[in-house]
Order: structure tokens, then C-alpha cells, then sequence
């Protein structure tokens, strides 16, 4: 067979030459895919940032001009206009607004870990035909529009709303609830929103968890609060190390939870590079703070796609 | 002679010194380490255990054999802790068993998938039972290292399991449940993950190991020959009942019951009617053997007029060209159906005119031999009145 297959490939030499073509025309797909849609984007707003702000439509001048060809492009790399990115390290708006972000990323993965990891590991848990419904049940939130269910937050949280009525009816509280526009209404907001991205990672590792290593863990004398500790939590946390990030990078950025359930005092870097776009139409320094968010957010995946890769190379 | 060779030699006499007179089972003064008593596993509807009762005593190597399903496993489940019986006793050197949880029982379990820990070393997963116990970190030290030597995976200590081979994977599921010195270890199919020729090998090793270690072994398997070796006694179990116990040269020369004879090894079936005794045996006519059977004497319940059947070993059977003379009990004419030439022996199918084939083998003891059977030959198949066991069951 392996002969025959030798043969046809000798007998018609052109064929050779047609399959090395197709097998660079595979991975030209998605190498085109990230260069149009991700690489040239990233392009585009990077040549914003550097350049300046102005009145006009668009509202930035441009960096160089096309039709003055390679010469132009050359001369505006060798006087690279880096102004707006100084702005952004000497305003103390913008540093306390990118380590808000990261405090607030951080606190909200930890909450989320919390309480996500009793909840995949409840799921793992529970008898195998019911365990589909759950998964289901954790999905079901992402059929309604995500700015619906923020919203739907609103009317929970603020002072006339469903928690305080409730709260006062108990008789727990004396006086309306005072957490709507405050971070405490964000945290609410962000843990609720990414707790699926937390839960599922985990559940698809806890639920693969070998059950004959906790049995084996007893069986030399540990006893199973002991063996979750020493068996269960160091085998699960690739899945805390995919949840955490899945969580952590997106919240870095994110802008809708702050703007709607957040108050004016609640910094974060997507709130301030929406304010920049819309309201001070400062497209240039908007785009920059958008590339410094890039840069911040890459750390943490560079570190993830190391630990995938790691794992990946020891279940081989 | 290297020192090695020597200190094997040595151990092997050892064994020889300790299982030629070990018999504790037919001591009626001795204590059994372990017993189960009238103990039921009901898994909802199924029964995988029931009213089995058992006794082990202390240093023995007992295997647990059955097929599949036969709630072996289960019954060594039970011990370790992992199951409670429905109802019954479990006691372990005088202790009551019930309600006591695996991490405290003084008995150790080599799971099937040896379940070794992924994320520790080898040795880290040596020294995990011992950390349990809260012995000084010198001792669990030396208790690994010994361990390590008496597995001979020293060089493998800092390994994760992943970068051992099966048969390294296996020392080390064994050192981890040796390090505790527990009472008894539980071995769940300890060979059924490696190649014949290493399981061979290991089951040596095992014996040795056991008798060295002076410790109580029960092993549970589905591989007849694995506990034939091993073994000091077998638990042969049927659907959650123990059908014999016995050594295995008893199990498999005076088997119980037509399913311990069927499982055990080779065995061809007669099935005939019992007639006259004549000093301890009996003549036995079956429609296969015209000239009739004539066996020694079987166990209870063997009378005239009894239907029973007749197990035959087909090493225990010859097989004649000629007819033998006329008057003589225990034959069987055929003709060669097929033939397996294995090399040290030859298994020759023979079918009878009922269109029953009968198993034969012969050791081939010469080199050349005159008049070879072939395929199509007419021959006799004979054996002598001890060949057989009649069984009622």
C-alpha cells in the first residue's frame, strides 16, 4: 500500500507541488482571520494614539498622509509621536484608574473563586444524571442579553428596590439599602456576570477527577477533609488557574457593569477610556488607553497559554 | 556466585522453610486474623454479597477468584472500608470492623489503577500514608528509602508517576501501600495491567515479598493461573457466594462443584448415572462410554440411582490406537477431531460418536515418536478410576 501510494506520487510530480501549496493554504485561514481582524485593528488604533486630537471628522489628525507614500511613513516613525501615552503616565487619573481596575479584577476573582469552587465542585459531586441540568442551569443566564440582566440589577439593588424591600420587610435593615452606584453594587454585578466563566472551567476539571484517588488517599489514613486539601484542590488548579483568567482579563476591561451599577467614584480603565471617546471625542488618547489595557491583559494570558501549554505537554 | 544471587538463593529457601508446613486453616486452635461473618452487600435490587462467611489467618496469601461480577471486589471493599455490609460481621485481628472509616483501619489497599497521586513524586507518594501517621520526618525518611530499595525503584524517587513505566507504576502503588506495615494488604488485580511475561515475573516477586514481609496478602483476581500460583489458599465465588475454599492443588483436584472444576483450568464433563459400589468406587453408566465408568468414590450425596457428573482432567486421560481388551471400564472410542501442538505438550480434541469432543493432552516427553496420532485416527480415550471426580453439584 505504502508503495503504491510512493508510486503516484513519483509518476505525477506536479502533485507534489500542488499539496505543499494546499497545506500552506490551511493555516493561511486563520493566519488571514487574526491579521484582519485582530493584528490590522490593533493597527489602526495604535496610529490614533499617536496622533493628535483635533476638531474635525474624524476628530485626530493623522500621523502621516497616504499619498506622500514610504518618505512620510518614515519620517513620522523617526519623530514618533508618543505625547499621548505621556499623558497617560503623568495624569494621576489614569494610574489610579488602571490599578482601580486591576484591584477590582482582582477582588472580584477571588470572590468569584469563592464562591464558584463550592458550586463546580457541588456540580462534580452530584449523581451523574444531574449533572447536564446543572451545567444547563449555570448556561441558561447567557439566552438573555447581558444588559438586560445588568439592568435587571438596578431594580434589585437600588434603595426602593426588590433586596432592600425585602431586607426591611424581615426587619433586618431600618433604612433603604445604600449600595446601588457604589463598588459594593459592582462587585454584585461582575461576580454575578462572570460566575459561569469561573464555574465551568472547574467543574470540567473537578468532574474528571480520578474518584480512586481520594479512596486511595483514605485508605492511608487521610481522612477526606484532609485528602480535598491535599488531593482534590492541587489536581483542580489548572481549572482555578482557567477560571481565574477567563474572569480576571475580561473584568481588567470591563466597562458596562461600572457604568451601570457603579457611581462616579468607582474608576475603572474602560469607564475612562469611554468617557475619552465619547465625551471628550479625545480619540487619540482613548486609543491609548486601550493599547496600555492590551498590554496589561497580555501579561496574564501569556501566563495562562504557559500553564495550558505545560499541561497539555504532561497529559501527553 | 555474586552476593545478590546468593542472598536470592537464600530467600527462596526461606520460602520453602515458611509455606511447606503452613497450614493454620487446618489448626483448630489457631485465631483467624481476618473473618467475615454471614455478611450480605445489598447494592439496592442486586445482591453483590451474600451470607458469605469467611475466615483468613495471619502470613497467609489468599486469593480471591471469580469472574467478573461474582462481588469479589466488593467483598475486599468491605474490608477496606469503602463499603458496609448490608448486614454481618467484619472483624480484623479481634476488632469489629463495622463503622469504622477506611482512614482508620489497619489495612492497606493496592488499587487496580494503582491510583497514584499525579501531582507527588514517587517518593512523596511513599511517604503519604506515613505524613497520616505523624512520624518524624527522619523515620518517614528511612521508611521511604526502605521502601525504594525493597521495590528497587531508588534511582525513580523524584519521578512523578507519569514518567515511570507500567511495571514501575505498580512498585510503586505497592511500596505506598507496604510503607504503612498495615495487618493485611488488599491487592485489587494487581497484575492485570502489565504484559504476561512481567506479570509472570512479578507474581514471584509478590510471593517473595510476602513471605519476607511476614505479612497477610489477600489478592483479588479473575486470572485462575495468577492465584494458582500465588496463593496458600482460594476462595473460588459465584454470584456473591463463596462456592470453595481450599489450596489450589485441592481446588483443582478435588474440585467442589461442577462450576469449580469448569472455572478452574480444563476439564471435560460426563454426565451418567450412578450403579453398584465396589470398594470404594463407582461403576457409573453414562451413554457415552459403553463399556461404562468405574470412579473413586465422590462426596456427599453420592448413591445408586443418582444422576452426577464425571470431571475429567485432560492431562489425567490417554489415548490409545488400540483397543483395549475387552471387559476393561473407562472408554471412550473416537476419533481425532483436531490438534494443538504446543511444543511441551499436545492437546488433541476427540469426538465422540454422540459428537461430544474430549480434551486430551500429552506432555511430549520424547522427541520422536512411532506412530504419531494424526487427524481422522481412531482412538480410545482411558483413564484410571482416581482420573475422575464425581460431583453432585
Amino acid at each position: 500500500m505504502a508503495s503504491d501510494g510512493k508510486s503516484v506520487g513519483k509518476g505525477v510530480g506536479t502533485s507534489v507541488g500542488d499539496g505543499r501549496l494546499g497545506r500552506l493554504l490551511v493555516p493561511a485561514v486563520p493566519f488571514l482571520w487574526l491579521g484582519a481582524l485582530f493584528l490590522a485593528p490593533v493597527a489602526i488604533v495604535l496610529k490614533i494614539a499617536l496622533s493628535d486630537a483635533t476638531i474635525a471628522q474624524p476628530p485626530y489628525l493623522p500621523v502621516f498622509d497616504w499619498s506622500e507614500g514610504w518618505t512620510a511613513i518614515l519620517d513620522a516613525l523617526g519623530a514618533l509621536d508618543i505625547e499621548n501615552f505621556a499623558l497617560l503616565t503623568e495624569d494621576p487619573l489614569y494610574w489610579r484608574a488602571a490599578l482601580s481596575s486591576l484591584r477590582i479584577a482582582a477582588i472580584s476573582t477571588v470572590l468569584l473563586l469563592l464562591l464558584g469552587y463550592p458550586m463546580a465542585y457541588a456540580m462534580a459531586k452530584a449523581p451523574e444524571k444531574l449533572r447536564p441540568v446543572l451545567v444547563m442551569l449555570v448556561i441558561l443566564p447567557f439566552w438573555t442579553s447581558f444588559l438586560i440582566r445588568v439592568y435587571a440589577w438596578i431594580g434589585i439593588l437600588k434603595p426602593e428596590g426588590l433586596l432592600s424591600a425585602l431586607l426591611l420587610h424581615l426587619g433586618l435593615i431600618d433604612e433603604p439599602l445604600a449600595i446601588m452606584n457604589t463598588e459594593t453594587a459592582v462587585f454584585v454585578g461582575i461576580v454575578y456576570s462572570y460566575l459561569p466563566f469561573m464555574v465551568l472551567p472547574l467543574y470540567a476539571t473537578l468532574e474528571k477527577l480520578d474518584a480512586t484517588l481520594l479512596e486511595a488517599a483514605e485508605d492511608l489514613g487521610c481522612p477526606p477533609w484532609k485528602a480535598f486539601w491535599r488531593i482534590t484542590v492541587p489536581l483542580s488548579l489548572p481549572g482555578v488557574a482557567a477560571g481565574a483568567l477567563l474572569c480576571f482579563i475580561p473584568i481588567v476591561g470591563e466597562y458596562v457593569i461600572p457604568e451601570l451599577l457603579g457611581g462616579s467614584d468607582t474608576l475603572m480603565l474602560g469607564k475612562t477610556l469611554s468617557d475619552e471617546f465619547f465625551k471628550n471625542r479625545d480619540w487619540p488618547l482613548a486609543s491609548a488607553v486601550a493599547i496600555v489595557l492590551l498590554v496589561i491583559v497580555v501579561g496574564p494570558i501569556m501566563v495562562y497559554r504557559d500553564i495550558e501549554t505545560r499541561r497539555m505537554e504532561r497529559a501527553r | 556466585m555474586t552476593a545478590a544471587a546468593e542472598g536470592r538463593k537464600r530467600d527462596t529457601l526461606a520460602i520453602g522453610a515458611v509455606r511447606r508446613n503452613f497450614a493454620p486453616w487446618a489448626d483448630p486452635a489457631a485465631v483467624p486474623l481476618i473473618r467475615f461473618e454471614k455478611v450480605t452487600k445489598r447494592f439496592g435490587e442486586a445482591t453483590a454479597v451474600e451470607d458469605l462467611s469467611l475466615d483468613i489467618y495471619e502470613r497467609e496469601f489468599f486469593c480471591l477468584l471469580g469472574p467478573s461480577g461474582c462481588g469479589k471486589t466488593t467483598l475486599m471493599r468491605i474490608l477496606a472500608g469503602f463499603e458496609e455490609p448490608t448486614s454481618g460481621r467484619v472483624t480484623l485481628a479481634g476488632r469489629d470492623l463495622i463503622g469504622v472509616p477506611p482512614y482508620r483501619r489497619p489495612a492497606n489497599m493496592m488499587f487496580q489503577s494503582y491510583a497514584l497521586f499525579p501531582h507527588m513524586s514517587v517518593e512523596k507518594n511513599i511517604a503519604f500514608g506515613l505524613e497520616q501517621e505523624k512520624l518524624p520526618k527522619g523515620e518517614i525518611a528511612a521508611r521511604v528509602a526502605e521502601m525504594l530499595r525493597l521495590v528497587q525503584l531508588e534511582p525513580f524517587a523524584r519521578r512523578r508517576p507519569d514518567q515511570l513505566s507500567g511495571g514501575q507504576r505498580q512498585r510503586v502503588a505497592l511500596a505506598r501501600a507496604l510503607a504503612k506495615r498495615p495487618k493485611v494488604l488488599l491487592l485489587d488485580e494487581p497484575l492485570d495491567a502489565l504484559d504476561k511475561k512481567l506479570r509472570e515475573e512479578t507474581q514471584f516477586e509478590l510471593m517473595d515479598l510476602q513471605v519476607k514481609l511476614g505479612m497477610t496478602f489477600l489478592v483479588v483476581t479473575h486470572d485462575q493461573e495468577e492465584a494458582m500460583t500465588m496463593a496458600d489458599r482460594i476462595a473460588v465465588m459465584d454470584r456473591g457466594r463463596i462456592v470453595q475454599v481450599a489450596t489450589p492443588g485441592e481446588i483443582y483436584e478435588q474440585p467442589a462443584t461442577r462450576y469449580v472444576a469448569e472455572f478452574i483450568g480444563d476439564v471435560n464433563i460426563l454426565e451418567g448415572r450412578i450403579g453398584q459400589g465396589e470398594g470404594g468406587r463407582w461403576h457409573i453408566a453414562a451413554p457415552e462410554a459403553p463399556r461404562g465408568l468405574l470412579v473413586d468414590g465422590g462426596g456427599d450425596g453420592v448413591a445408586p440411582g443418582r444422576q452426577v457428573a464425571v470431571a475429567l482432567r485432560p492431562e489425567k486421560l490417554r489415548l490409545l490406537q488400540d483397543e483395549p481388551a475387552p471387559g476393561t471400564p473407562n472408554v471412550l472410542a473416537g476419533e481425532v477431531w483436531d490438534i494443538g501442538y504446543l511444543g511441551d505438550w499436545t492437546i488433541y480434541l476427540v469426538k465422540l460418536a454422540s459428537g461430544r469432543t474430549i480434551r486430551v493432552s500429552r506432555a511430549n516427553a520424547t522427541r520422536f515418536v512411532e506412530r504419531p496420532i494424526t487427524w481422522e485416527d481412531k482412538v480410545f480415550v482411558t483413564f484410571a478410576p482416581e482420573a475422575g471426580v464425581i460431583l453432585t453439584r
